[in-house]
């Protein structure tokens, strides 16, 4: 390709946006390893606040506390959006359009008012708040997003194979068993590792349904943030953003974000 | 082959037991939906209408007080502008940040590189947004990064001042909504074929045209969908104005945070989050027409 002057612009602008989306990430990461705690440049390089961080309980018990709900998370999301993915391949009914719309409010509306409304409603009929709370919220969000990668994959199944299956004598169990799951399966790790990258990253629902002594390690930070810096919160922020992208880029080995190109 | 096209069709719908299995497939997880979304909605629409939370032992009655307070007291109006404005003003600056970029990745990066520049662009959407916003504290605070940077750059430039204040939240929100933009435009304008707009040019059309006839218009879906799906999260963000805000973050998604963490009005709370979500569902209606062509 030729490089004409537009496409060096082009270029130039592209790399203005993506330092822009990436560059206060860089600063934060670069600041945990500053032994200065407040921030003075140059940078004095040090490893102190990572070594804090084993140190700190609370940040500890908040990391398996979102590793937890997390994990729980995802295990219910893509099994239950798996199937639901399933019935809307194999089958049409009169209600598949509703259905379909339903998975839209979870998405689509402000986590502030879904957040609020499963507080006052968990607490007021005795469901109750914690992690056991967080599940039922992050799932909620979490199931939408299993269905839709999920059934990118599933488009393409060829619906004979099934067909076939069956008329070799297998029942509807073995049928699911041995030729649509295996079918489905990069679109299920998909699906499942997003689910992870949802709860595991989520905020606001976990927020308003955490309990003093109880939280994730998102709701952990802000309350660190709210008190006043400290490194120790860049050191842990750097190790969980690093996380989070890499588990998104493995989401991306399997499934195409914006659908297909 | 003949066998799969007459066979299609009839293996999707046979089957006595269809019922059974779509309730048993689709059954789990929108019993799961019910009871986590729809039941507290309904439950908050309920609340909004009490003087207090309806709990054995306290005295409670149906008022329309919680929405007359909304109405009435000036305050609760300027925040809803407040918050309507913020909305409108991140929605805006991510389509003129966000709609050049996704240009540039659907028509002048071509191959590989294309692949691997969309997914850095949009992957941070979807990582951790508490500590994206976070992270601009490094930059903005006093003596930090960014004022560093224009002081040595040009000597005694001195202060910018802009950690809490509304500018500091529109920069961090437009830092997080921004990859949102570039995905949904990106999306429609990929669909417009290339050979239309070369013939266009060929025809002796300017560049300024062919973008204002031919490119805006035909990426339209793609941009309302993202300002859409934009604004409606940031009129409800609470958490990038109190980091960013400071005293300066006062929106109406932060008063609604309050009512539930630190005031304890919780029937105040639910009517000024459904008047909230009354302004989402009609932002939804409006569009509607064209968000459903965008997806």
């Amino acid at each position: 390709m030729k490089a004409r002057p537009t496409n060096m612009l082009a270029r130039i602008y592209l790399g203005l946006v993506l330092a822009f989306l990436y560059l206060p990430i860089l600063v934060m990461a670069a600041m945990s390893f500053n032994s200065s705690q407040f921030y003075m440049l140059p940078i004095d390089w040090t490893f102190d606040w990572y070594v804090k961080l084993a140190h700190n309980t609370r940040l500890l018990e908040s990391t398996r506390n979102s590793l937890l709900v997390a994990l729980a998370t995802t295990v219910i999301a893509s099994v239950l959006g798996t199937a639901a993915s399933i019935a809307f391949f194999r089958y049409d009914f009169r209600f598949k359009k509703v259905l379909q719309a339903a998975l839209f409010p979870p998405i689509a509306i402000p986590w502030l008012i879904t957040g609020t409304a499963m507080l006052l409603f968990f607490f007021w009929s005795g469901i109750g708040r914690g992690l056991h709370a967080m599940i039922l919220g992050h799932v909620a969000l979490a199931l939408p997003y299993v269905i839709i990668v999920v059934s990118a994959r599933i488009k393409g199944f060829d619906p004979d194979l099934e067909a076939a299956a069956r008329s070799l004598g297998a029942n509807p169990w073995q049928v699911i068993r041995h030729v649509t799951l295996p079918y489905l399966a990069p679109g299920f790790i998909a699906g499942a590792l997003f689910a992870f990258a949802v709860s595991f990253d989520q905020f606001v629902i976990s927020y308003f349904l955490s309990v003093p002594g109880v939280s994730t390690l998102p709701v952990e930070i802000y309350t660190a943030i709210k008190k006043g810096f400290t490194p120790e919160i860049n050191a842990i922020s750097t190790l969980v953003i690093a996380f989070s992208i890499t588990l998104l880029v493995i989401v991306s080995r399997f499934y195409r974000f914006g659908g297909d190109r | 082959m003949a066998v799969s096209d007459t066979k299609r069709s009839p293996t999707r719908r046979r089957q006595p037991s269809n019922a059974k299995s779509i309730l048993g497939l689709t059954g789990p997880a929108y019993l799961w939906l019910i009871v986590t979304i729809l039941l507290p909605l309904a439950a908050m629409f309920y609340f909004s209408f009490l003087s207090d939370v309806p709990l054995p032992g306290r005295d409670w009655q149906v008022t329309l007080s919680n929405y007359a307070a909304f109405f009435q007291e000036d305050f609760y109006r300027t925040l809803m502008l407040r918050s309507l404005r913020l909305g409108f003003e991140v929605a805006l600056w991510c389509f003129l940040i966000g709609f050049p970029c996704a240009y540039v990745l659907a028509k002048t990066i071509k191959g590989r590189w294309r692949e691997a520049l969309f997914l850095m662009v949009i992957i941070p959407f979807w990582s951790n947004a508490l500590i994206r916003v976070f992270s601009w504290t490094m930059v903005l605070r006093g003596n930090g990064i960014l004022e560093s940077l224009l002081d040595w750059l040009i000597p005694g430039f001195g202060s910018l001042r802009l950690m809490f204040t509304y500018e500091a939240v529109v920069i961090g929100l437009v830092h997080s909504y921004l990859p949102y933009m570039i995905l949904t435009c990106y999306i429609s304008l990929s669909t417009i074929d290339d050979d239309l707009i070369d013939a266009a040019r060929s025809m002796g059309a300017s560049r300024l045209t062919v973008l204002r006839r031919i490119i805006l218009p035909l990426s339209m879906p793609g941009i309302v969908a993202g300002a859409v799906l934009i604004f409606v999260p940031v009129i409800g963000s609470f958490m990038e104005p109190r980091i960013l805000g400071g005293r300066e973050g006062t929106f109406l998604g932060t008063v609604i945070e309050d009512q539930f963490t630190s005031v304890f009005n919780w029937p105040l709370g639910a009517a000024l989050s459904f008047i909230l979500l009354a302004c989402v569902l009609i932002i939804f209606a409006i569009f509607q027409p064209i968000l459903r062509r965008a997806s």
